[in-house]
């Protein structure tokens, strides 16, 4: 096996730690991280419950992969029910927090209740205790971070924690990791703050001792990651470009988001692109990337490493923010970028830095400013309401919106409940660019047509990593299909899902997708863990992972009305591009993806299709 | 043949085999009637392994397209390396 069959339950209210069996049938069923933890979940708590009330619960869940030898072995989940979608809420990150809980002995922690004063859980391999984080509140990770290891005197410590943006409940508040890693959507850090919980603390030092083919699992990890090294996206553009490559792919196929998606294409795609991170600036002879970096026990690389021009406007009077911190992602300089006409790179870098140092999801916060800068722009909200002039492309107000976002002052209140709140407050619900109340990533679903499938039916409000059919759409992996074509799409949308749940299941990184099919996590799960792991049962696992995230949200009150896109991107039609005079084809796609997902017309899955995957 | 150009856009790693005067991955390029996409990327010496994702205007070319595929004045021919994100 390489569960370490234990689980940790915290009672916050109590004040406990207490250890428990992992329940291997659920095990068998649901792998582990995304989907085991989603099976706790759901039996553990009313799906009608108040997110941020001490009734929800927060798991924090490992894979069986996490913390081995495997390539990329190092993710673990967040899952809850999450307070800006009122969905499930599984939120993934990589770093090496997972690998550091698997080794202190433990597949999963469970948090329960509410502390009554700020604490923090520290864990010592077996040893677990909440401690008062009083000191620590009101601070931001980073500082929780350096405080925790220093209180220890242990700079090995792996921490995952919240910052001012959690504990002052952004709809949108992250996880943070191992400083600029987190587990970034839905607001699971708005639930770990509503609980009092500040941080978790890990310190494992008993390794992995428990796969089952020891020798077939040493063997079959490397041939895996020679896949991973020789193939060349994983082995040579990941690492090198990282994901900002795809500013300018995007860009040039019609389907980067602007402007709030009035427009398909961004004219200053280069200026924020991986290009220009790579590129000396004018200012200093520098360039803002500096390096790459990996997450635990991953052979890839894709992250990076940025330095800020210190004599940007932003950062003049921060020299807190002058040293190399975590640079661009693609979803993030689109988000704080594109979707506002924002082109200055350097100022994409401090918010994405501060949205790291205080906790919040750069995708939502860039994605809620571009609507706030949409009601600037159409005279809806002024500069009075909002405390500065906030047109698109407006750096100055990106700089402050991101600076009163995390500090929960004037307007960031407002941005901090997300564009659906925020919108439908001044009455434009229509200018959310959300499903079930989460922002969309950066691909246009009139330019990417399985993208806008993938958004209205993710079960955890919009997200391009419940099925990142652009892979196929516009990389061509692991077949090139049509991005401007609806037919084929809903079983291609289904495909993706149910394999990426059984990727994250796993704890290895979706990103091995590029190269690995499931086949590939197949022959690594099943060395490793006890129970026969054939690829049709993976594929299976997935698709009950799944409906079960469908049921909750459907128990939870969601609807087929929940499934829809906003109708900007079904009735405005792509002014430019390949997709120029194309709407998204969502409607035309749903009805056929319930039936093959064997779901009545109002998205509910069949008695007959539940009973087959034993739910 | 002054006014028979088309755009010629490389990124990533090809952003080294753009022709002089290049500004920001882009360069105005002189095309005849016979040139097909793989006579221009012959002509810029593009190594093989690395012309993966080739578009013209935004739409994909496939491979086997791209002896055939003539690029016509005032178009904007991009290509890529193998790349992914997410």
């Amino acid at each position: 096996m390489a569960w370490t069959r234990k689980i940790l339950r915290v009672n916050l209210t109590k004040g406990t730690c207490t250890a428990e069996d992992l329940n291997m049938e659920w095990a068998m069923d649901y792998l582990g991280s995304r989907g085991l933890a989603t099976k706790y979940l759901v039996e553990e708590i009313d799906p009608k419950v108040d997110p941020l009330s001490a009734d929800n619960k927060l798991i924090m869940a490992t894979g069986p992969m996490t913390g081995t030898i495997a390539s990329t072995g190092g993710r673990y989940t967040v899952v809850t029910k999450g307070p800006l979608t009122g969905a499930i809420a599984c939120s993934n990150s990589g770093g090496y927090v997972g690998a550091e809980m698997k080794f202190a002995g433990w597949d999963m922690v469970i948090f329960e209740g509410k502390s009554p004063k700020p604490v923090y859980l520290m864990i010592e391999n077996d040893k677990a205790e909440l401690r008062d984080a009083s000191h620590l509140w009101g601070t931001s990770t980073w500082h929780t971070e350096e405080q925790i290891k220093k209180e220890n005197q242990d700079p090995q410590i792996r921490i995952s924690s919240i910052g001012k943006a959690g504990e002052n409940q952004v709809l949108f508040s992250c996880v943070v990791n191992d400083l600029h890693r987190a587990a970034g959507r839905s607001g699971v850090g708005a639930v770990m703050g509503s609980k009092n919980l500040k941080a978790v603390a890990i310190r494992g030092t008993k390794g992995i001792s428990n796969v089952v083919n020891p020798a077939e699992f040493q063997k079959v990890t490397a041939e895996k990651k020679q896949i991973l090294a020789e193939n060349a996206v994983t082995g040579e553009g990941l690492p090198t470009y990282g994901t900002q490559v795809l500013m300018n792919v995007i860009n040039e196929m019609g389907a980067l988001p602007t402007r709030n998606f009035k427009d398909v294409k961004f004219e200053s795609a280069n200026d924020i692109s991986a290009e220009a991170m790579a590129t000396p600036r004018e200012s200093d002879g520098k360039a803002q990337l500096i390096a790459n970096q990996a997450c635990f026990g991953c052979t890839i690389a894709c992250g990076r490493v940025s330095k800020i021009d210190k004599d940007h406007f932003s950062v003049q009077q921060k020299p807190q923010y002058h040293g190399a911190s975590g640079g661009l992602e693609y979803e993030a300089a689109w988000a704080l970028g594109a979707a506002n006409g924002v082109k200055d790179l350097e100022a994409l870098q401090y918010a994405q830095m501060v949205c790291n140092e205080q906790g919040f999801d750069p995708i939502s916060f860039g994605a809620t400013v571009g609507a706030v800068m949409e009601m600037y722009e159409n005279g809806t909200i002024d500069e009075e309401t909002i405390g500065l002039k906030a047109p698109f492309g407006s750096a100055e107000a990106l700089c402050e919106l991101v600076d009163m976002t995390a500090n929960g002052e004037g307007f960031g209140v407002e941005i901090g409940l997300g564009s659906k709140r925020l919108c439908e407050k001044y009455g434009q619900p229509e200018l959310s660019m959300s499903v079930k109340g989460q922002e969309f990533p950066a691909y246009d679903p009139r330019g990417i047509q399985g993208m806008g499938l993938t958004y209205a039916t993710s079960n955890r409000g919009a997200c391009h990593l419940r099925s990142y059919t652009v892979a196929s759409e516009t990389l061509g992996i692991p077949v090139k299909t049509d991005p401007l074509a609806t037919e084929g799409k809903p079983g291609l949308v289904m495909a993706f899902q149910d394999a990426t749940a059984a990727f994250d299941s796993s704890g290895l990184c979706v990103f091995t997708s590029f190269a690995w099919g499931l086949g590939d996590i197949q022959a690594q799960i099943d060395a490793a863990c006890e129970g026969d792991w054939s690829e049709e049962k993976l594929q299976e696992v997935g698709e009950r992972i799944w409906n079960m995230e469908k049921l909750f949200n459907l128990e939870a009150g969601l609807t087929k009305e929940d499934d829809q896109l906003p109708t900007r991107l079904t009735t405005e039609a792509a002014t430019e591009g390949p997709a120029k005079g194309l709407v998204a084809g969502v409607p035309e796609m749903l009805p056929e993806y319930y039936e093959l997902r064997g779901w009545d017309k109002d998205g509910v899955p069949s008695a007959e299709k539940l009973k087959s995957l034993g739910l | 043949m002054g006014s028979a150009t088309a755009t010629l856009k490389l990124y990533a790693s090809l952003s080294e085999f753009l022709p002089a005067g290049a500004v920001k991955n882009e360069a105005e390029i002189e095309v005849g009637k016979a040139d097909s996409i793989a006579r221009i990327i012959e002509r810029y010496e593009l190594p093989e392994r690395l012309v993966h994702l080739v578009v013209i205007d935004g739409v994909y070319i496939e491979p086997e397209d791209r002896s055939l595929r003539i690029l016509s004045p005032g178009e904007v021919l991009a290509i890529w390396p193998p790349v992914a994100g997410g």
